[in-house]
């Protein structure tokens, strides 16, 4: 990938969140989020589930529309224009929990699609360069079997690899490893990590506090559809400020 | 990268070997208990009994004759001598596709064509079909095999077995109705098995990107469209299709400028194709709701327009899914062709109708249903049978 750079460079903030509203009906489950992201940070969302944290990053590449509020993705504004929208969404990859891959595609197809047919690249350089992904996630030898033939982890991380396949700014994980079996977890994490340290952006979404202790520049604790606290991983995990915090950590760990 | 592989570790432990006789096997399905004991028996009486009386029927009792006698007009009606020789060209155009796609795709019609193959053998071994007719059989089956074996070497083959698909509808009615080149036979000419297969054919493929247009269009976002195709379906569905036969002979002369008709035939493919149409938007849509939501938002946020999603990631899925239902339409929708007799085509239940009535073979309506029902089957079963061999061949990617 290109984007290999030194973490401490780069002070551009790619993502700006301010005061973000959303409301499912009457509920409000978003209440004036604000948030920046800089480019090449790992941010890990924390949060007991109802939290908001998966609606939040939903938001991010518009899967999720806001009531009230602004998110500028690398200087596009997020609106209902379309053409808007679709641009941030090749500017941000998305790994869901439950994987989500096309099941009547072979595992190359699934990573080319979107080159292909979006970026409009020859198939010969798209098929290439995701063979070089699927080396990269660590499964080269599955290129041409259907989803339903991989395990859930070898599934996340052709998950990956086909949304790196559009060469994103920014990736976007909810949950990806809530659905998978324990042993298959680590497989699924080792490859995020590898892909923090080439300093991609990344906002995870996730219940590894392992990894977010590890991997994470900043955390960020949700709870009833607000930020409640962020700081660093040291900061949060050995010396938090807020008693909600507290009663998080203490129910977890 | 750490390679966590799932290798499928080869057992050495064999499951246990089992000895199945046909002494075991009727002991263990059919004598396991008293009360199947008792079932058996009776299902076997009843079977015998069933059989009995059918096969001395067909063998003794029943006059054959007027199949022998009406065969020709049964398989292609009133379409003249002279004429014949463009349907066997169209046929002839049919077989050669089939023997291609055989050898290019093989698998379901592979089976299809064996199928036709050993329709042409039995007709070759009818003895009352005359020389001339069995020349035609016989140079469909040496077609059947020469472009199997060209369609298992052609370069591009798909490109041009696809293109040949296409173009059949086209060759088909070139040779039946002469398009002005040749001359025309008058569509009423065109009866029996004939007319049911075409009708048959053209309201299935008409009827198909139709009703998934329907369906797209239900599930739209725009009001004038969506509601547009809900009155659509919801109305069409309502009505019996011999209104709809009915209600195409009055109407269609209507939308037409002065001194310009339609023949009967068009106007019932229209109206077999309108009516099709909606039942097909209805088995499409089960199938687009069957798609988790995921796999929508799994193409936006790669970045795919929704038409692009749609055809890429959405309906091939779909289509799939409900390759059954749509199968079932097909052969439902080929079965009521038959309701053409009563705006006053004459297709094979119609021929059978005047061949019982014809005073020669008075009482032998039996002989004839028989054969027309007979007729039915074989064609029904092949789709159905091929659906189910393509759902199996689809099977793969299965979640």
């Amino acid at each position: 990938m290109e984007q290999v750079m030194p973490k401490e460079m780069p002070e551009k903030e790619i993502i700006r969140c301010h005061n973000v509203n959303k409301w499912f009906g009457k509920l409000h489950v978003l209440k004036d989020v604000n948030l920046s992201i800089k480019k090449g940070e790992v941010l890990v969302i924390l949060g007991p589930s109802g939290s908001g944290k998966s609606t939040f990053i939903r938001t991010i590449n518009g899967l999720e529309d806001i009531q009230q509020g602004d998110i500028v993705i690398d200087e596009i504004t997020l609106s209902h224009d379309i053409k808007h929208i679709e641009a941030i969404r090749k500017e941000t990859g998305m790994v869901f929990q439950q994987f989500n891959l096309f099941p009547h595609m072979t595992i190359l197809k699934n990573i080319t699609l979107a080159p292909i047919w979006v970026r409009k690249k020859p198939k010969k350089e798209a098929e290439k360069e995701a063979l070089e992904l699927l080396e990269r996630v660590g499964i080269p030898e599955q290129a041409n079997k259907y989803p339903g033939q991989l395990s859930g982890g070898q599934q996340q991380r052709v998950a990956i690899a086909r949304a790196l396949a559009m060469q994103p700014e920014i990736m976007l994980f909810d949950e990806p490893t809530s659905a998978l079996d324990p042993e298959m977890i680590k497989e699924v994490l080792d490859v995020m990590k590898e892909l923090a340290k080439s300093g991609m952006t990344m906002l995870v979404v996730t219940h590894e506090m392992g990894f977010a202790r590890e991997v994470a520049d900043r955390i960020v604790l949700f709870d009833n559809g607000e930020i409640v606290e962020t700081g660093t991983p040291e900061a949060l995990f050995d010396n938090p400020q807020h008693d909600r915090t507290k009663l998080f950590l203490s129910q977890i760990l | 990268m750490m390679h966590t592989e799932i290798t499928p570790t080869k057992s050495k432990v064999l499951p246990p070997e089992q000895k199945q006789t046909i002494f075991g096997w009727t002991k263990k399905n059919l004598f396991n208990s008293w009360f199947n004991i008792i079932l058996t028996f009776v299902s076997l009486f009843i079977i015998f009994i069933v059989l009995k009386g059918t096969l001395t029927w067909v063998v003794t009792n029943a006059d054959w004759e007027v199949i022998r006698a009406n065969y020709r007009l049964f398989m292609v009606g009133q379409f003249s001598e002279e004429e014949i020789w463009r349907v066997w060209s169209a046929l002839l155009y049919l077989t050669l596709l089939f023997g291609l796609s055989a050898g290019i795709w093989k698998g379901t019609i592979r089976q299809l064509s064996f199928l036709l193959t050993a329709i042409y053998v039995i007709h070759l071994a009818l003895p009352f079909l005359s020389g001339h007719t069995k020349i035609w059989l016989l140079s469909n089956i040496v077609t059947l095999f020469a472009s199997y074996v060209i369609g298992l070497k052609l370069p591009k083959g798909k490109m041009i077995g696809i293109g040949g698909w296409l173009f059949s509808i086209i060759v088909i009615l070139f040779f039946l109705q002469g398009f002005g080149i040749l001359p025309s036979v008058q569509t009423s000419m065109w009866n029996g098995l004939l007319l049911t297969v075409i009708l048959s054919a053209v309201a299935i493929v008409g009827s198909f990107p139709i009703g998934i247009l329907l369906a797209l269009g239900r599930t739209s976002k725009l009001p004038i469209i969506k509601y547009f195709c809900i009155a659509y379906i919801e109305f069409i569905r309502g009505i019996p299709l011999i209104t709809v036969f009915f209600s195409m002979q009055i109407l269609i002369p209507l939308f037409l400028p002065e001194g310009f008709t339609v023949a009967n035939i068009i106007r019932v493919m229209i109206g077999a194709t309108l009516f099709t149409a909606a039942y097909m938007a209805e088995n499409v849509r089960g199938g687009l709701q069957s798609i988790p939501k995921g796999q929508f938002e799994a193409a936006k946020t790669i970045g795919l327009s929704s038409i692009q999603s749609t055809f890429l990631i959405i309906l091939p899925q779909a289509l799939r899914a409900v390759i059954p239902a749509i199968v079932g339409q097909s052969i439902s929708m080929f079965k009521d062709t038959s309701l053409v007799a009563i705006v006053g085509l004459v297709d094979l239940l119609g021929i059978a109708q005047t061949v019982k009535s014809n005073p020669a073979f008075l009482g032998h309506h039996m002989e004839v249903y028989l054969f027309v029902a007979l007729v039915y089957w074989v064609i029904a079963y092949a789709m159905s049978y091929s659906s189910r061999r393509l759902e199996e061949t689809l099977g793969v990617g299965k979640r």
